[in-house]
């Protein structure tokens, strides 16, 4: 299928970066639901126990799996191994990476840094690159020229959200970014995120990365076996990536860009509990982008207090996926149709002020 | 000139919380620590203009609820990224159970 052309200009230091400073879209006041003091007090409060115990249960079965998988290596049966390691190395450590990001995982900072910088090696996301995107993308949500984690652009390229099903796009440009910053070099557009104080982290990181990867060549080399690089490294980063696509994908594809309201532009989508493990909740979307302080396993808690504020979220991985395949399919050909969140009565209504009267001429 | 203004009862704000103080078009967050003293800094993170008497405190750090910068409010001093910039302290007395911040 052919894609529409598009006057959308995503790069980070492009016309769009600039219309957005210009309108007030960037660093902008948000909708917030209102939620009193002492009830937000209560729900940001972080403890460790339930990240211990989380954390544990995650690589605990990273090693499970990873022995089942080195005992039935040589016939099919070390597959499924693989698979289950896959997911919980280039999928669970993505909402670890992310919720860690946040700080909130723990009560304990250590405890954040730690599994921050752990879960960013295995999700081959550069802790400091990704801190500070991250920053812009919570400040600037789905904004046009200010967002760097805009998934699904307009009009969507399709072959590209497929093939990163399994980071065939992601994991060799992840590669290469590290390697560039090992030898000491940002691209502009990461200097315009990232405070040039903290540049050398970056290089640093970089290096340490590297020679990680060399030494599991080094080891797949010696031995003559792939093994170690299935285990460790860019390879189950890219066989594992498709759950955190799959519910990633969710979050916001397909919805309103450059609004000031996450009811407009992001997802909150019930799911089964594994998939809440794997995902820490992230399922809870609008939730989390509207109070990121919020640790993950007070998300439920949380959408229980605000959803009458909300659109009524989707009842399943599934549900949501039939409203945003076919509004990909349909951007490609219009670009500038979007899927149009509704209010329930009870809710505050959309206020034009904050998304330039997006409500008041629809797309459809 | 520096002035000492009226900003509340000292019982209004809670042990180890936060409240919003406007005056003359500025805001400031005033914190009573978790050992019962009070301490004032400018209203909004140094990082995005965002204000800080809506983020949690801890023992002795305010954290913005957008992004998690932390701040010694005691001090002012920035703990990390993404906040690199210190924020601005303000003198603060209690008298006859009234807080005063000193500003100017």
């Amino acid at each position: 299928m052919s894609r529409a052309t598009t006057m959308r200009d995503y790069s980070l230091l492009g016309l769009d970066s600039r219309r957005a400073v210009e309108e007030g879209l960037a660093a902008a006041e948000w909708y917030h639901t209102d939620i009193p003091r002492k009830e937000m007090k209560e729900l940001m409060q972080r403890k460790d126990a339930p990240a211990i115990r989380d954390t544990a249960i995650w690589i605990g079965l990273m090693l499970i799996f990873a022995a089942g998988a080195v005992a039935f290596w040589g016939s099919w049966w070390s597959l499924p191994f693989f698979i289950c390691y896959g997911v919980l190395y280039g999928s669970a450590s993505d909402s670890r990476w992310h919720e860690c990001s946040h700080g909130t995982a723990f009560k304990t900072r250590w405890l954040n840094d730690a599994v921050y910088a752990f879960a960013c090696f295995l999700i081959m996301r550069e802790p400091t690159i990704w801190r500070w995107s991250h920053t812009r993308h919570h400040t600037d949500t789905i904004i046009v020229g200010r967002d760097p984690e805009i998934v699904a652009m307009r009009p969507p390229d399709t072959l590209a959200i497929l093939l990163n099903f399994f980071n065939i796009l992601n994991a060799p440009r992840a590669v290469i970014g590290v390697l560039r910053h090992a030898l000491g070099s940002l691209t502009e557009e990461e200097k315009s995120f990232v405070p040039e104080s903290e540049w050398p982290k970056v290089y640093a990181v970089a290096r340490l990365w590297v020679l990680i990867w060399l030494a599991v060549l080094a080891l797949c080399l010696y031995t003559g076996s792939i093994l170690p690089a299935l285990f460790i490294g860019p390879l189950p980063t890219m066989y594992g990536g498709w759950f955190s696509h799959m519910v990633g994908l969710t979050q916001h594809a397909g919805l309103a860009e450059n609004v000031l309201d996450h009811r407009l532009n992001s997802r909150t989508v019930y799911m089964n509990p594994v998939f809440r493990f794997l995902y820490w909740n992230m399922n809870y979307h609008v939730e989390h982008h509207m109070f990121p302080m919020v640790p993950y396993h007070a998300l439920p808690k949380l959408h229980a207090r605000m959803k009458d504020d909300c659109p009524v979220p989707y009842n399943s991985t599934w549900e949501a996926y039939r409203e945003l395949v076919p509004a990909l399919i349909r951007q490609m050909k219009e670009p500038e149709w979007f899927v149009q969140r509704a209010l329930p009565g009870s809710a505050r209504p959309f206020r034009p002020d904050l998304h330039n009267d997006i409500v008041a001429a629809p797309a459809e | 000139m520096s002035q000492w203004i009226a900003v509340c009862g000292a019982d209004d704000i809670d042990e180890e919380d936060v409240i919003r103080f406007d005056h003359q078009g500025e805001s400031y967050a005033i914190y009573r620590s978790p050992e019962n003293t009070y301490h004032a800094t400018d209203g909004h993170c140094t990082h995005e203009r965002v204000l800080l008497t809506d983020g949690l405190v801890m023992d002795n750090i305010i954290e913005c609820p957008k992004h998690n910068g932390r701040f010694d409010y005691r001090t002012g001093e920035a703990k990390g990224a993404p906040v690199c910039v210190n924020l601005k302290t303000f003198p603060v007395k209690v008298e006859a159970g009234t807080v005063y911040i000193q500003i100017g």
